[in-house]
Parts: structure tokens; sequence; C-alpha cells
């Protein structure tokens, strides 16, 4: 099957870029250096192509109540233009996917899937939809994404629109007209800065691109790959739907149960997953099962996702998720699911690195949080 | 980057000098090192060591991958390359010259590419 191509695929061409398979996406991977696409994000801004991930508007007179049915979260309490990090679950509590929706209007939603899961959303929400007043809309075409991210990015854009910047919370949005092009402008991101995510026509995607480009050369913009976007994101401890989350998991077994609002008032209360989420909650209250925790490395060996973590005497305790070399600590960290008497931050256990036992430290997750 | 006419290739994405008193030094490519991304971590085969061509002595580790390292060349390791242990991204920035990685005392090497052979088998 030919891989999708995205409304900049002939600029990341241009541009030298190292192109991926992503979810059927051929992606950019990276442009140049990934470590250094990375501290650019840290200390000034990057630019990232993101127009693999799967839009899914969802409208009409019941909208919010559908997703109160169908995601975890209390979507219908969202105010307008504000966004609401989520999960949608199975009848099991397995999670399907995790999801950022922003609420566009009284009436309408916009739901952002994975690459990976967008079609799974789909169909999931299609078919949940059945006996609510509202219809859901496959958008993946419709849209382009572009994300600014990085302590510049208020500033770069800035030069490009008259939309409120400072007033724009963290996990809020704005129709918006950016470099003469109609938006919707999120401040929203995956890698632990402040940074906006822009919403476009796949038309404008090219003209958009160029004009941040051309607006950040002072501040030092660097177009960023998909590389570097898994790095920020695994310093700021966020999790990666097949490698921290998965079908096998619930949200409480990552650590995110706070997501799942049994306090919801629309539906009776009811939603889908309810009665399993209700028994994983009280499970990880009783008997904690394994938890997500940070690991740190003093070696130089990387432990990387499917390692197994072991103790000292070599028994397996645990197994990692993420793991990668940390561009901003300078040492390789990674993300892993240990179980939770061996969970404590500064415990100290061992990573099994193709054979040799690699010490490491549990530390408490983000690995990397910014100034405010 | 170009691939320099006077060094061999492996199908592995090595090169090898000829060899002076005995000695070649061993490296990989700058397509090998562009394909890895910024490399992080290498580890090589001790000085004393025996290495086989084609086996593998030691691994590359980059930002997203560990890769077996492959030695073109059987003999015994007379030298690794401190610097690129200390600092992995001189395979990146230099990988023929500043980026090296060991010296073998050569006593027989797989089959080997000149630098037009290997252009043709990255499609440079």
């Amino acid at each position: 099957m030919s891989l999708r191509l995205t409304a900049l695929d002939a600029l990341h061409r241009s541009l030298g870029a190292t192109m991926t398979d992503f979810a059927g996406w051929d992606m950019p991977l990276r442009y140049g250096s990934e470590r250094e696409e990375h501290l650019a994000v840290r200390t000034k801004a990057g630019l990232f192509d993101l127009s693999h991930m799967g839009e899914i508007t969802v409208s009409g007179p019941q909208a919010g109540e559908l997703l109160d049915h169908a995601l975890v979260g209390f979507i219908s309490a969202l105010g307008v233009l504000r966004a609401r990090y989520t999960m949608i679950c199975r009848e099991d509590g397995g999670i399907l996917d995790d999801l950022i929706v922003y609420r566009t209007a009284d009436d309408e939603y916009l739901v952002v899937a994975n690459a990976s899961n967008a079609q799974v959303v789909l169909d999931a929400l299609t078919e949940r939809a059945a006996g609510f007043d509202a219809t859901v809309r496959d958008d993946r075409d419709a849209y382009a994404l572009l994300a600014v991210q990085g302590p510049e990015a208020g500033g770069i854009l800035a030069k490009l629109t008259d939309a409120d910047l400072p007033g724009l919370k963290y996990y809020a949005l704005l129709p918006a007209t950016v470099a003469d092009r109609q938006v919707w402008l999120a401040r929203t991101g995956y890698t632990g800065e402040d940074g906006f995510e822009i919403f476009c026509a796949p038309a404008d995607a090219e003209h958009l691109w160029t004009s941040l480009t051309g607006a950040g050369t002072d501040e030092g913009l660097v177009p960023c790959g998909l590389s570097c976007r898994d790095t920020l994101r695994l310093e700021a401890g966020m999790p990666l739907y097949g490698h921290e989350l998965s079908t096998e998991l619930t949200p409480f077994d990552a650590g995110l149960g706070r997501v799942v609002r049994f306090d919801k008032t629309t539906n009776g209360g009811e939603f889908v997953g309810r009665k399993a989420l209700e028994e994983a909650a009280a499970a990880a209250e009783a008997n904690p099962p394994r938890k997500l925790v940070g690991l740190v490395s003093e070696g130089r060996r990387v432990p990387r996702a499917e390692y197994s973590v072991v103790d000292a005497e070599g028994a397996v305790i645990g197994r990692i998720t993420s793991g990668s070399p940390s561009p901003t600590l300078g040492k390789p960290i990674a993300i892993a699911y240990v179980d939770a008497a061996h969970a404590e931050p500064g415990a100290t256990v061992a990573v099994d690195v193709r054979g040799k036992a690699e010490p490491v430290q549990v530390v408490a997750l983000p690995f990397y949080k910014r100034a405010r | 980057m170009s691939n320099p006419t006077h060094l061999q290739y492996t199908k592995e994405h090595e090169w090898l000098t000829a060899a002076v008193d005995g000695v070649s030094t061993i490296g990989i490519t700058a397509h090998a090192a562009d394909a890895l991304g910024d490399i992080v971590y290498v580890q090589l085969p001790a000085v004393g060591d025996t290495v086989t061509a084609g086996e593998t002595c030691g691994e590359l580790e980059s930002t997203k991958s560990v890769s077996d390292l492959f030695s073109p060349a059987t003999g015994e390791v007379t030298e690794v390359n401190q610097e690129v242990i200390d600092d992995p991204a001189l395979v990146n920035s230099e990988p023929f010259e500043g980026g090296w990685l060991f010296k073998v005392r050569v006593e027989a090497t797989d089959e080997l590419l000149d630098a037009d052979g290997y252009n043709a088998l990255i499609g440079a």
C-alpha cells in the first residue's frame, strides 16, 4: 500500500528531510540532527508537520452527550474554545486511544486522534453515535496540522497574526487569521514547551509553513521531525499510544485515572467502559499493579522499549515502554511499568540491555518541566 | 558527502584503508551514519581482541536505534579511537576522518567494494 503524503510533502523533500513510514503516512523523521532539533524546541522554537493526526468533527444538538457517552471525560462540561486531554476506552476498560478534544462551538467538537488509531476512533464514535442527535464526520482530509513549539513560538506567531495570543490560555483555541489564512489556532502541544498547533486547510499549509519559517529566522526556528517530537514528549513524561498506552491497559494502569470522570452527569452517568473502569479504579487503589515510572541511567547504553527491568537478583520486575538518550539531561532515560514494590523514586533497579544489567534509578515523571 | 576513492567498502557500510605496515583503519560510511542519525554511544572491540570479517565486533547506538558493528577484516585490533568513544558525534560529523573506529592487523577481509561499487550499492 502506498504511503499517504501530507500537503507539505514536496517541501519536506526540498529541505532534505529523512522520511519515515509512520502509521501509513510518509512523514519527516528529521531534517538534520534530531538532537539539534530537540534543543531548538527547548531553547528557541521548532516547526512541525503533524498532518498525519486524525481529525474527526462531532456536531449536532447532542454532540456533547455523545462524547460523554463515548469517551471517559466529561466533555460537555468543557467551555467553548477550550480543549481537553481524554481517552476512548473499550467496554472492558482497555484504552483504544488517547485524544485531545477541542470544543469549537456550542454544538461542535474537533476530536484529534493518533494517526495509528484514527480509523478505530472514527469507527467507534460512529457506532456509539447511534441514538444521539449528532453526526460524526471524518475530517482527516479537511485539515493539515502544523505546530510551532518552544519559548519563542509566541513571539514568532505574533508577527503573523492579530489574534490575542497572551489571552489564549494553555489548552484553549481560537479561530484566527495567520499569515492571511483562516485557521484554528490552539495552545496545545506534545513537547513540554509553550507552543501552538495550527489546524488549516491543506491548500494553505505550504503558505503557512513558509510564512512561519520566514518569521522565525531571527529567533532560531528550525523545521523539526517526528524523531525529536518523540524525545521531547518522553522528557516531558507524556504517554505515547502503542508504548505506554494500549488496549491491554486501562487509564488507571497507566497512572492516568484522573481522565476518567465518574462524576459526569449526562446520560445518567453511563458511559462506555464505566463498569470495568470502576473495578480498575478499585483494584489500583487496593492493590496497585505495576506503576509507570521514569528511569535514568548513569551509563551510556540506552534502555529501549521492550527491554526488561530487573532487580538485583536478575528477576524481571518490569518492562520499558519508551527509552532514548535525553538531549536535555545528557543521559539515557526511559519510561517503564515497574512492580509497585520497586517503583519508589530513588530506588535503584537495572535494565537488561542486550544481556547486560545496566543500573538505573527510578525517578518521578516528568524528566523535564519547563520554567514558567 | 562523497565516498573517498582511496578507501574500500563493505556491503554492511564499513570502510577500511589500504594497509600500512599490515594495519588498516576501519570506520562506517557517511551513508550509514546519516541513516543512523545522531550517534550517542559506540562500543568497540578492545585492543588485543581478534575480530573476524563479517562478524559483529561492537555496536553503534543512535537516538532511535542500536546497530551491530561488523568487522570488514579478520585480525588483531591494534588501536581504538578513544576520541570517538568520548564524543560519538564525530562519527556523524567526520565519518571518514576523525570518526574512524578501530585499526586491525589484517589477515583477511570480506569481499570489498571500491568507491564506485559502493556508490552503486547505495544508489549515490
